[in-house]
Order: C-alpha cells, then sequence, then structure tokens
C-alpha cells in the first residue's frame, strides 16, 4: 500500500520535496540571496509538476510529420500534451522577471544598508528608523 | 469599435506605459499627461463596458477570433463591469494625484519610471478583472504584483525596500499557489477557461484534487490581499510607499486581488460547491471577526497616521469577507458594496495623508494640531471619508454596513450584530482621534515646523480628493445607484452564469 502510494506517484514526491526544500529557504534563511535562490526552487518544482502532468504512457513528441499525414489513425499515437510546455513557458517567463525584481531590489538594500543579513537590517531599522 | 472594448480596456494603458518610456526621452513632462489620458480613456471604456453588460448581459471576447474554451476569452458581465468601473476610476483620480506629488516625494529623475510602472500595474488590474481565461488570470496577476513590488520601492524612505523585498517574497508564493490550484484544475479537466470549467468540475467536486485546488486558491489569493493571519507584508508596504502608491495598493490592488477569489469561487466553482462541499463559510466565520478587531484594535494603538489606514484596511478586508461568508444575496450585496466602499475611502484617505505628508512632513498624528485651519479642504475630505469609514449614515460605510448587518439578520447569524457594531465603535475611536487633533486643538507654535508656513496643496491634489469625498456622500445618499450594480451583481453570483 505504502510503496504503491510512493512508486506510483513518485513524480510528485519529488515535487513536493523540491517545493518543501525551497519553501524552507524562503521562510528560514536570513541571508537575502538565499532566500531568492529557495524563491527560484520553489517556482521550479511548480513547473515540473506542470511538465509532469503533460506525459502519458509511450507518448511521443507533438509533432505531426508529413508522412504521417492523412495515415494517421486517431488513437494509434498518442502524444504528449504540449499545452501545459506552452503554459510553463510563460510562467518561466514570470519567474525570471521576479528574480530580476528581486536582485535589483537585494542591490539596493545592499547600497542602503552595507548588509544583505536580514537580522542585521532590521537591527539597523530599529537604530535609525 | 465598442465591440473591442473589452481588450482595449488592457491595450490603452500597456501600450501607453511602452509609449511613456518613449516619450520620457525627449519630454519628461509628457509621462504625466499620458498616464492621466491613458486611466481616463480606460475608465471611459469602462463606464461603456458597463452599460453595455448592464442593459445585454455578458459580454464575450474572443482574443484573435479563437473560440472559447480553445482560445483565451475575456468576459465582460455585471460584476466584472462593476469592478472594473471602480478601479479605473480609483486608478484615474490617483495618476491626475500623482503630477506634483510624485515630483516631490518620488523624485525627478524616477518621474518617468513611475508613471511607466504605474501604468503597468494597471494593466495587470484591469486584465485580471476581464479575463475570463484562469491561466491568463495568473499572467495579469504577476504583472500587477511585480508593479506593485517596484512601484512600493520608488520611494524615498529607507525602510520602503525592505518592505518591497518582504512584499515580494510573500507575494511570489501566493502568486505561485495560485499556479498551482490552475494546474490542478487543469490536470482534472483538461481546460483553462472558466466558464468550461464550472461545467465539467461538478461531477468531480469530491475529488482531492479539486479540493487541493480550492485550497491553493484560496491560500494563495488570501496572500495577496492580505487576509487576516497573511496580512503581515501588507503593513511595510503600505505604510512606507509614497502616499499615491499606498493608495492605489489599497483601493486597488488588495479589491481586484478579492475580486479574483469572488470570481474563483463564483465562476469557476459554484455556491454549492463553496458552501456545502467544503468548509469555507465556516473558517471566514472565525477569521473574519479577528481580522475585523484585531485590524481595529491595532489601529488605534497606531500614532503614524499611514500605519493606522493600513491596519484599518485589514479590518475593512474582514468585512468583507464576512459577507462572502454568509451565503446570501444581501450580504453578498453589502461585500460587493463595501468593495466600491473601501476602494473610495481608503483610497481617498491615503491621498489625504500624502497631501498632508507633501505640505508638513507630518507623520505623527499628534502633530496635526490645528491643521483643521490651516488645510480645510483636505481636513473636510478627510473628515467625510474618515465617517464613511465608520459607517455614519448618509455616507457610502453605511450602505455596505447596514447591508452586511441585514444579511447577517437573513443568515440567522445575529451575534454578528455587536460584533459589526463593536468595531464601528473602534473605527469611530481611531478616526476621531485624527479628527479632533486637527479640529479641537489650537495649532503648533511656528517653531514647532521652522520656516514654513502651512498652506493647502497644490490644486491638482486637492480636485482628487474632493471629487472622492463628493462620491462618498453621493452614494450615501442616492444609494440606490451602488445598490442596483451590487444587487445585480450578486444574484447573478448566486444564480449561475
Amino acid at each position: 500500500m505504502m510503496i504503491e502510494l510512493i512508486q506510483g506517484k513518485y513524480v510528485y514526491w519529488f515535487y513536493i520535496t523540491l517545493m518543501m526544500i525551497g519553501f524552507y529557504a524562503m521562510i528560514a534563511k536570513g541571508n537575502l540571496i538565499k532566500k531568492i535562490i529557495g524563491l527560484n526552487i520553489f517556482q521550479t518544482a511548480v513547473f515540473l509538476f506542470y511538465i509532469s502532468i503533460a506525459v502519458s504512457e509511450g507518448s511521443t513528441a507533438p509533432i505531426m510529420l508529413a508522412e504521417s499525414y492523412g495515415s494517421l489513425d486517431a488513437g494509434t499515437v498518442t502524444y504528449t500534451n504540449p499545452l501545459p510546455h506552452v503554459l510553463i513557458l510563460t510562467a518561466i517567463v514570470v519567474g525570471v522577471s521576479v528574480t530580476a525584481v528581486a536582485l535589483a531590489l537585494v542591490i539596493r538594500i545592499y547600497k542602503t544598508y552595507g548588509t544583505i543579513d536580514e537580522d542585521r537590517i532590521a537591527r539597523l531599522e530599529q537604530e535609525s528608523p | 469599435m465598442s465591440e473591442h472594448l473589452p481588450i482595449l480596456v488592457v491595450l490603452i494603458p500597456l501600450f501607453c506605459a511602452l509609449l511613456i518610456f518613449l516619450a520620457g526621452v525627449f519630454q519628461k513632462r509628457a509621462a504625466w499627461a499620458i498616464a492621466s489620458l491613458a486611466t481616463f480613456l480606460a475608465f471611459a471604456a469602462s463606464v461603456k463596458l458597463l452599460a453595455l453588460a448592464t442593459a445585454g448581459g455578458r459580454i464575450s471576447y474572443r482574443l484573435g477570433g479563437w473560440e472559447p474554451p480553445w482560445g483565451i476569452e475575456y468576459v465582460v458581465d455585471y460584476l466584472s463591469g462593476y469592478v472594473l468601473t471602480i478601479i479605473s476610476f480609483i486608478a484615474f483620480m490617483i495618476a491626475v494625484f500623482s503630477r506634483d506629488y510624485v515630483k516631490k516625494q518620488v523624485g525627478l529623475d524616477r518621474e518617468v519610471n513611475f508613471y511607466a510602472i504605474y501604468l503597468l500595474l494597471i494593466t495587470g488590474l484591469l486584465g485580471m478583472i476581464v479575463t475570463g481565461d484562469i491561466f491568463n488570470l495568473y499572467v495579469f496577476l504577476e504583472i500587477a504584483s511585480l508593479a506593485g513590488y517596484a512601484l512600493v520601492a520608488v520611494g524615498k524612505k529607507k525602510g520602503a525596500i525592505v518592505a518591497s523585498y518582504n512584499y515580494l517574497i510573500l507575494g511570489t508564493i501566493g502568486a505561485v499557489f495560485v499556479l498551482l490550484g490552475i494546474g490542478h484544475l487543469y490536470m482534472v479537466t483538461g481546460t483553462l477557461n472558466m466558464a468550461d470549467l464550472r461545467g465539467l468540475l461538478p461531477g468531480l467536486y469530491h475529488s482531492k484534487v479539486v479540493l487541493t485546488a480550492f485550497a491553493f486558491f484560496v491560500i494563495g489569493f488570501g496572500l495577496k490581499f492580505a487576509l487576516f493571519p497573511l496580512h503581515t507584508w501588507l503593513l511595510s508596504a503600505h505604510s512606507l510607499a509614497p502616499s499615491a502608491v499606498s493608495s492605489i495598493l489599497a483601493a486597488a490592488v488588495l479589491k481586484v486581488n478579492v475580486y479574483a477569489l469572488i470570481r474563483v469561487m463564483f465562476t469557476v466553482y459554484t455556491p454549492e460547491f463553496i458552501y456545502n462541499v467544503v468548509p469555507l463559510a465556516e473558517i471566514f466565520f472565525i477569521i473574519a471577526p479577528v481580522a475585523i478587531l484585531a485590524g481595529s484594535i491595532m489601529a488605534i494603538a497606531q500614532t503614524n497616521i499611514k500605519r493606522m489606514l493600513a491596519y484599518s484596511s485589514i479590518g475593512q478586508i474582514g468585512y468583507i469577507t464576512l459577507g462572502l461568508a454568509l451565503a446570501n444575496e444581501t450580504a453578498l450585496t453589502g461585500s460587493l458594496i463595501h468593495i466600491l466602499n473601501h476602494a473610495l475611502m481608503k483610497g481617498g484617505l491615503f491621498l489625504i495623508a500624502g497631501c498632508i505628508i507633501y505640505q508638513t512632513d507630518i507623520y505623527d498624528i499628534s502633530r496635526l494640531k490645528g491643521m483643521g485651519r490651516k488645510m480645510p479642504v483636505t481636513m473636510a475630505a478627510f473628515t467625510i471619508c474618515g465617517l464613511s469609514m465608520i459607517g455614519v449614515p448618509l455616507t457610502v460605510g453605511f450602505i455596505s454596513k447596514w447591508y452586511l448587518a441585514l444579511g447577517v439578520l437573513e443568515a440567522g447569524r445575529w451575534y454578528f450584530i455587536p460584533l459589526i457594531l463593536v468595531s464601528s465603535l473602534l473605527t469611530a475611536v481611531y478616526f476621531w482621534r485624527v479628527i479632533e487633533w486637527a479640529y479641537f486643538h489650537k495649532a503648533a507654535s511656528e517653531e514647532a515646523l521652522p520656516g514654513r508656513k502651512i498652506a493647502e496643496a497644490p490644486v491638482l491634489m486637492l480636485i482628487p480628493i474632493g471629487i472622492i469625498a463628493l462620491f462618498c456622500l453621493i452614494f450615501g445618499t442616492a444609494a440606490f445607484i451602488p445598490e442596483e450594480f451590487a444587487r445585480r451583481a450578486a444574484e447573478f453570483l448566486l444564480g449561475g452564469i
């Protein structure tokens, strides 16, 4: 029972583990750059989840070959679903933009406070708000 | 022309944002004019769309001519027309307000970037409202969020950058949760069109995947609109951002995220699912009262005027969620009027705080002594918006609280009535404090503010504030106007597609 749960759905276990690693880094790390790395892992886990739901067993790339036009019966060849890939392409672009904005903010934080450690910034804030 | 309005509402601000960058190279002053014009055109288009949707029902626009559910569909119905008009109106008012404010509080070197990013934010928000495709919703959500993070950091306050960073981290968690929810729904249905999902989901309501997806949506959007235990980012982001930005964040960004949750609740899922299958109402019945009380009590403890307004937002979000949980038309009408309400009042109040800070650099409430005589128009507008926030009759705040109270009784949960009364009293306490300092105390001697004579803010800042305050009164006395739109939207949400 337990083995089936793990073996049959191992892709999901991978993505959940990866997601929690990223989540942990975002919440627990004090270094602002490490938080951004966590954020990237967190997002990547979701991308993997999307890609994994596109696959079905024995399926091939969704490309219609010229010689198979007309001769192809519906149902004999299974294709992977291309739509999740397209969605994730968009989500990757979004992820890159988020990372860019976050890094730009960290640069400005570093210029202002001279540190990228969360606790030290909080202390500096308390001293001179 | 008018059949393309649903897409134009999104495209006008988008292209004007790019235009501002181009025009900014040659003429910096053009930026404000383009931003105001773009938001005005978006507002005009929204009014037209609302009129069309009211007259002819649901408007569906097919992007690129592709049939839904395969292509992306933009939908304007009673609800989205109503919210679209509110948001674009507030966006226009804030754009007009920004001219003098941004020059001083943001800086001339960042002026062009400010307006371009502001328009991108508006693009994202309006896109979230009109889209009928759930993945498109996520994309617009991220456009709006990214612009929002940048705008928080644009000001001169030191802490604002850290506030923006924290907002970004939590906001991204929220957005990724929404993305996961969408993935789960796509996994079981194979469609992304909201109307199509609504048709396919009912057979799967007890599937764990569909239930998980719903949980992801509630937490994801909840993070974005600062649902009570997820509100921590809001305080520093809203209080440290420049006032014009705080205003758009509180008035528009929170509201549009609430709208997105309402869309998911009532259009993707059905009332039957959210009230009978999942215990959402039970959870909101606990969260909402805590949010209302905690927000109001914490607001009383604040000495910084913008922090006070930020805490008050948390309480007001509590009212909206309470109305959603009550599951009857009257309460839902109350919630929808409260969306209009809070957009007007909190948008207005942050702009007023902006006026005061622009003229005097005062954040501390106790230093507002005698301000009623020095800035009479500003403080009069503050009083009207404050009274509306308390819920005094003849202001629009009264109407929504009245509907919420009626909805509470209709649902047979009378024990929420004292809650509404107590929280209104608490609201009165923290607004009265400001009004008392402003009107009933002698002005501070001039040495407190050396070399500075306090006068009214520039006229272009006063006009939007005046209009917003006026609307608080108009909608309060002619209550049938917002009531009719909100009731129709509520009826539509609970009744079906």
